[in-house]
């Protein structure tokens, strides 16, 4: 019987070194009966920052000082919404307290709320998560106190009705219960949360934008962001790791409607601590799904430097609606692991017939008219060039430059006609603001270009000039521009 | 000493002061309120009566009562703790009032510049906007009172299920209060007259802590649970009007001692034999 009893317990930990090194525990395995031992406050961190790792060897008393505050934040670019937030940021403040642990919870609402809020911790076990003790009228601060008995990366947000509305604002945050044994150590650690937004006004609509209630039942957001704007992981708010580190992601949804297909572009995680739980330890993992209101935790080392990109492979989310951040990862390069760009030459398949519109051959007609023109290059702008640069030409910001009201288009049309027949490479600046990315040679004729300038130069307060096809074959007789050709139209 | 100071400096002002007390004491103010016919509106959260639309709770009936025009103000409320210093902010007994009472004004009798006289008194309790009313021979409204004339809007009287009125409401609510408060008649002004029901400040009401309670059985033990997530939106009559769903949590946040920075309070007087 008792050698029955011990082989459990021995295949029980075998089972569970897989995952969180549940062993480490040894005799101690009831969380809820664990001594408490001092007490301390919690250390808070706004994302992407993540508290530091416990060190303790015991479970404490931890008192969490959480302040919620109604704040005018921006969204994106001239976009501000009004953010009901836990600790004045959108995702709200990380907390880390380890299995074990009793926790003091203090939720402050600040006088200048209009609403009251609570909060519903998906860690508690307890009747709303802590919702029914915590509902706290502007001014005003509710204490609870809860057990953390199940270790692991929980969502929390909150719960009061309109329960959607308040979600949808940004109130939801991540709280992770570390096991008792503590996780493995890494380099770096980081905590990346994805919300949507519903707004009155389209995206990139400028202004204060209202929340919009049909588009949230709907399920259509305007905004799919990490962590509570636009381009908060990209540019200077980029993550930041060396080759060589691992880096730890602790990656939550709050959703309130859409689940998360996360995914690092050219990295692989090597490690997926499923839904962020200590059960399941999956590895090489390309996407992970994160659900509305749950968590996961991702790792991986990186191995060679570059600009590696978060998205929600959802694409359209990524380009059309700012799920879109950004890891810099600085170091050597290495060869054996990736090669770079080793050639770029001309393809030509059997037979050399290369489907391509050129004055020689042209499908329809020339445009008669300027009206013809703008016409025509609606059409393709619409076609070509709105998947990056946006219906309304606006571009996304550090990554695609605008094309409308854009000062590198106006200050020079040879270079915006040389850039759609020859691709652009390279750091440009636009409007301010600087883009370092690649735009392919378009492979269009001395038409079409004429066409699709004429209507952007047309549109979105832009110079107004008519580009004629005489003009694009005369740039295209003098040949790419010096460090601007990317592949060869001709 | 410093009684006979105070009194020679500002004598003046003493004698402008009771002359208006005298006034506002033997006259209540009738004026500045408005007779609300008598009728029925559509409650959030339905009674337990079977019907299986939910849309299709039962119309809860209204007598007709008088209310005030506008919330109180800062300068109407100074003049009730001139009279009545048992209500000033360093006096007010704490069973009634907590930390936040007044605590916007600069002092106990001078509400100074984040606490203009024309904008709306907040800060105040329950019981210091009761007793405020009763030296008015007035007292707040019951929240059916409350919510069948705030179902009004400029044209019609039930405007509760127009998503565009709807959609207006949560445009306010979603935005922060400016400060200070801005002054009384800002907000909507609805069909009866009846101003800033909706667009200033929340207000209190009388049964404020009691609304889950009426009928609903599961909620008779905790008067906040029927709030919360599933629970909240299952009692429910009309899951689109998050209006009146905010309106309900910010109900239930509240105890009767609280001073809150967006809340205000107005009058109501019960029409006798009204609908009887």
């Amino acid at each position: 019987m008792v050698r029955a009893t011990k082989w459990t317990t021995v295949g029980a930990c075998l089972l569970a070194m897989l995952g969180m090194q549940a062993c480490a525990r040894g005799g101690e395995t009831d969380p809820a009966a664990m001594v408490i031992q001092g007490e301390e406050v919690a250390a808070l961190t706004e994302a992407p920052n993540v508290p530091p790792p416990i060190t303790r060897t015991h479970a404490t008393k931890v008192i969490v000082n959480l302040e919620v505050l109604e704040v005018v934040k921006r969204l994106a670019d001239g976009v501000d919404y009004t953010f009901w937030t836990f600790g004045g940021s959108v995702p709200g403040s990380f907390i880390r307290v380890r299995e074990g642990d009793e926790v003091e919870f203090h939720l402050r609402n600040h006088p200048s709320s209009r609403m009251p809020h609570n909060i519903d911790l998906h860690a508690v076990t307890g009747p709303g998560g802590g919702a029914s003790a915590s509902l706290t009228a502007p001014g005003h601060e509710t204490t609870f106190s809860f057990k953390a008995i199940n270790p692991g990366l929980y969502v929390y947000h909150c719960a009061t009705a309109p329960v959607g509305m308040h979600i949808a604002n940004g109130m939801y945050g991540l709280i992770l219960v570390e096991p008792a044994s503590g996780l493995p150590p890494v380099d770096r650690e980081y905590y990346v949360m994805q919300g949507e937004f519903y707004t009155a006004g389209r995206y990139g609509e400028p202004g204060l934008q209202p929340f919009d209630m049909e588009k949230a039942i709907d399920e259509r957001p305007d905004y799919v962001v990490f962590n509570g704007s636009v381009d908060a992981l990209q540019g200077t708010g980029a993550l930041k790791a060396s080759v060589g580190e691992t880096v730890r992601l602790y990656i939550g949804n709050g959703g309130p409607n859409l689940v998360s297909s996360f995914h690092v572009i050219g990295e692989i995680f090597d490690i997926v601590r499923h839904e962020g739980g200590t059960g399941l330890v999956n590895r090489n993992i390309q996407t992970t799904l994160v659900p509305a209101g749950g968590a996961t935790i991702a790792e991986f080392r990186v191995d060679v430097p570059g600009t590696f990109i978060m998205v929600d492979h959802s694409i359209f989310r990524a380009f059309n609606k700012g799920a879109l951040g950004m890891i810099n990862v600085e170091g050597p390069e290495n060869a054996r692991i990736f090669s770079g760009q080793l050639a770029n030459e001309v393809y030509l398949p059997e037979g050399g017939a290369i489907q391509m519109m050129t004055e020689d051959a042209p499908v329809i007609p020339p445009a008669a008219t300027l009206a013809e023109r703008m016409t025509r290059g609606e059409r393709i702008y619409a076609g070509t060039c709105a998947a990056c640069h946006q219906a309304e030409g606006q571009g996304i910001p550090a990554v695609f430059p605008p094309v409308a009201g854009s000062d590198f288009l106006n200050g020079d049309r040879e270079r915006a006609i040389a850039a759609v027949l020859f691709g652009l490479t390279g750091p440009i600046t636009v409007n301010g603001q600087q883009y370092n990315s690649v735009m392919p040679a378009l492979g269009m004729g001395d038409e079409d270009v004429a066409n699709v300038l004429t209507y952007v130069y047309s549109s979105w307060n832009n110079a107004g000039f008519e580009v004629t096809p005489q003009e694009v074959a005369a740039v295209r007789a003098a040949g790419p521009r010096e460090a601007s050709a990317v592949g060869v139209p001709h | 000493m410093t009684h006979l100071l105070r009194g020679a400096i500002v004598p003046a002002l003493v004698a402008a002061l009771a002359v208006a007390q005298v006034l506002s004491m033997s006259m209540p103010d009738t004026s500045s309120m408005v007779t609300v016919p008598a009728g029925s509106y559509r409650p959030l959260y339905r009674l337990p009566t079977g019907v299986v639309d939910r849309r299709d709770t039962p119309r809860r009936e209204v007598h007709a009562f008088a209310m005030d025009v506008h919330p109180v103000t800062n300068g109407e409320f100074l003049a009730f703790v001139r009279d009545h210093p048992e209500w000033r902010r360093s006096q007010a007994k704490k069973l009634f009032v907590d930390r936040a009472y007044l605590s916007h004004w600069r002092g106990d009798l001078d509400p100074g510049p984040l606490a203009p006289l024309d904008s709306p008194v907040v800060y105040v309790s329950w019981f210091a906007a009761r007793a405020y009313l009763k030296a008015q021979g007035k007292d707040l409204p019951t929240v059916d009172q409350w919510e069948y004339v705030a179902a009004a809007d400029e044209t019609v009287r039930d405007a509760s299920r127009d998503p565009a009125f709807l959609a207006r409401l949560r445009s306010w609510y979603g935005r922060t209060l400016p400060q200070p408060v801005p002054p009384a008649g800002s907000g909507l002004r609805n069909l009866y007259g009846i101003a800033d029901l909706h667009g200033l400040v929340w207000e209190w009401t009388l049964d404020f802590n009691s609304a889950l309670v009426t009928g609903e059985s599961r909620g008779d033990g905790s008067i906040d649970a029927g709030l919360y997530c599933g629970s909240g939106a299952a009692a429910a009559a009309d899951f689109d009007n998050y209006p009146a769903f905010m309106r309900f949590a910010f109900r239930s946040s509240l105890e009767a001692r609280y001073s809150v920075g967006s809340l205000g309070f107005r009058g109501v007087r019960n029409l006798s034999g009204a609908g009887q």
